[in-house]
């Protein structure tokens, strides 16, 4: 498997949100190749290394459902971007709702006690 | 904004090995910060582990360590740090049980862990935690040590730019958190870095995200040496079609383990016995003659449609499938695939990497201060690794490199804000307010894994290395500078991006020279030019960085003999 690359002759189009404030998002269309089978994560790793590589999404373990740090929603309903599959036609992405939004896709679901806070002294 | 913590012991990388690290310093009374650029216990190897962990605990059959380093240093071709080796099969045993009282869960029956027979190893030897659940399992059992012990502090979501070293000694490390974009000062005297290998620098990959070599090329920098670099793994039966998600490419090693399994050409005829081993069904063929003989028939036109080879479980009755793999079947259903009615393509992949940071048997690199541990250490496995080593190497590194650190009496220089930003000035790539369309970090990190996967990949010749070693050096020296990222961004993934592949040209460009520099054919650095493999090449290379160029030399391969009473006990 590689991790950047997406070949395929089937095309769709992944609506993605966009922006630091979910009162403000906007959303960018990415025309996708795609081969039956792929998933939405290939689809965003895919854009960001050849159309925009400012889009903002978690994801460690490509592919595995291993990391399990890569849901989102897809068209409305929490998956995973790993698991997700392309289909024809339009698929929309939103972050999380549940969660407070970083940016994009990404939401904040790093647990507390693993954030670093400065030394007091 | 800059953040500035203190600690003892500053842990790069929280996978297996960075999580036993933290433990084993912790319980020793360290303060520890652990962090990782994902989450922690997320990111990394060990939680994508599907099955086997090596160790003689001899629960199935009868064995002892002395047995499982046999056959580590065969498989290893020669080039075992045997000390390193030694350490690794001895105490992967104590580390196995100590994950038994946290909890792991490996598979037993009628009260002794069940152990499975993997390629190259003399008995059945290897622990693993059903359903292909060996990763996510232990992944849970450290994750929970470590969050139980007041002494750690976790990071995540934080990328480590550099260790600092001043006056020849670890002073500590910068680096920047992904969210915020903040500054974080780490003042340590010790450092581990413990973030594992490099397998994504190859176009076909089963690693994570982070496996770009951020280990290895924070070691240069530092100063430290590294060894072995051209010896890079290559899994022989990675998945490649039909297009499967949600599971581990190395998925179908447990399933040949556990039910057998046939290895097929495109012509449906089985191969692996013209390449001088035995094969018959049974998979006991070692990895590296494996992928090589996949890649000669694919060659010779005797492929599989996708460029790989056929493997089949027609043969084994469904109800069978279901009572070894569980819900696993069920997972391939939903990709549609139906084993007991069509074979699978599978195609060599980058998967592990035998080369790393130089170290001695306490973990400690040549720069005072400065740890390794788990797969980013290289020596243990020489040029070729056995099956199943990789994650008690993890544990057991892991837990020396923790124990080891905590005894260093080191420097308590501190890192001044003048020292941090001059690396944030170093690493920084051209801001920009606007957003590139291509040429970016992320297509500079895709043509690397070209130019690796088709040069310097499973079979290499003298005018391939010298395609790609010039190619990656005008990658680091001209495209690398130009890249261009968004500025000011909350969750600065770009950023991220830019530092990954500036780390993986530095680290492709030592597997690069090592690979040209060894002439002759060993293990995992198969030259189709130079089939021989030469006495005086059995020696480890050595890499090192000076004026931000790299230098190769050798050194003598370690090896131990055993004392008398290990040479008893090895006698069952």
């Amino acid at each position: 498997m590689s991790d950047t690359d997406l070949t395929g002759t089937n095309r769709m189009t992944l609506r993605v949100a966009r922006g630091a404030d979910r009162e403000d998002r906007r959303y960018d269309e990415f025309e996708v190749p795609y081969e039956d089978g792929a998933s939405v994560l290939d689809a965003l790793v895919w854009i960001r290394t050849n159309c925009d590589d400012t889009i903002a999404f978690r994801y460690s373990c490509i592919n595995a459902n291993a990391c399990k740090e890569c849901m989102l929603l897809v068209d409305g309903k929490i998956d995973y971007a790993c698991t997700a599959r392309l289909g024809d036609g339009t698929m929309t992405l939103d972050p999380l709702a549940n969660k407070r939004l970083i940016r994009d896709l990404v939401t904040d679901i790093v647990p507390p006690k693993e954030r670093l806070d400065a030394d007091s002294d | 904004m800059t953040m500035r913590v203190k600690t003892d012991v500053f842990i790069v990388g929280a996978g297996g090995a960075g999580m036993y690290a933290a433990v084993s310093a912790a319980r020793e009374g360290a303060d520890v910060i652990l962090a990782d650029k994902s989450l922690i216990s997320r990111g990394g190897s060990t939680i994508m582990a599907q099955m086997t962990t090596a160790a003689a605990v001899g629960h199935e059959e009868p064995d002892h360590w002395t047995h499982h380093l046999a056959d580590t240093i065969e498989a290893g071709r020669g080039l075992c740090n045997e000390e390193l080796s030694a350490i690794l099969c001895e105490e992967a045993v104590d580390r196995i049980l100590e994950m038994d009282e946290w909890k792991v869960g490996w598979a037993r029956k009628d009260g002794r862990m069940t152990q499975v027979m993997a390629p190259g190893h003399q008995v059945k030897r290897c622990c693993y935690v059903d359903f292909l659940n060996t990763g996510p399992a232990v992944a849970r059992a450290l994750r929970g040590e470590v969050a139980q012990r007041d002494g750690i502090r976790r990071a995540s979501g934080l990328c480590v730019v550099d260790v600092v070293v001043k006056d020849g000694q670890v002073a500590g490390a910068v680096a920047f958190d992904v969210e915020s974009g903040e500054t974080v000062i780490v003042e340590s005297p010790t450092v581990i870095l413990a973030a594992g290998g490099l397998t994504r620098l190859y176009q076909r990959n089963s690693a994570s995200l982070n496996m770009g070599g951020d280990a290895y090329a924070l070691a240069l920098r530092a100063g430290a040496a590294l060894i072995d670099m051209e010896f890079v793994q290559f899994f022989p039966i990675g998945h490649l079609a039909p297009r499967l998600v949600g599971m581990d490419p190395i998925m179908w090693d447990p399933f040949r383990y556990k039910l057998g399994g046939r290895l097929l050409n495109g012509d449906m005829g089985e191969f692996i016995e013209s390449y001088g081993e035995q094969d018959g069904g049974v998979y006991t063929v070692k990895r590296d003659v494996a992928s090589y003989a996949i890649i000669k028939e694919v060659e010779a036109g005797r492929g599989s449609p996708h460029g790989g080879a056929w493997l089949s479980f027609e043969h084994i009755p469904e109800d069978q499938l279901k009572e070894a793999f569980g819900p696993v079947i069920g997972k391939l259903a939903r990709n549609n695939i139906d084993l007991t009615k069509q074979p699978i393509e599978v195609s060599p992949i980058a998967h592990y990497h035998m080369g790393g940071i130089r170290v001695d048997a306490q973990m400690r690199t040549d720069v005072p201060g400065l740890f390794a541990a788990g797969e980013a250490v290289g020596g243990a496995n020489g040029a070729n690794r056995l099956s199943g080593n990789a994650i008690p190497e993890a544990f057991v590194f892991g837990d020396r490199a923790g124990r080891f650190a905590v005894s260093h009496k080191g420097s308590h220089a501190g890192v001044t804000d003048a020292e941090a930003e001059a690396v944030m000035a170093q690493a920084k790539p051209a801001m920009t307010a606007k957003k590139k369309p291509d040429g970016g970090a992320m297509a500079l990190m895709r043509d690397l894994q070209k130019t690796m996967w088709e040069e310097v990949g499973l079979i290499r010749t003298a005018e391939t290395i010298e395609s790609a070693l010039g190619k990656v050096r005008s990658m680091r020296s001209d495209a690398l500078p130009q890249i261009a990222v968004e500025a000011d961004t909350p969750f600065n993934q770009a950023l991220q991006d830019w530092c990954d592949v500036r780390n993986g040209l530095l680290c492709a460009e030592s597997v690069v020279l090592s690979a040209s520099n060894r002439k002759e054919s060993r293990g995992a650095h198969q030259m189709e030019d130079i089939p021989e493999t030469s006495p005086e090449f059995e020696k480890n290379q050595v890499i090192t960085m000076k004026d931000g160029e790299l230098h190769s030399g050798w050194q003598d391969v370690k090896r131990i003999s055993y004392t008398l009473e290990e040479k008893k006990a090895a006698v069952l």
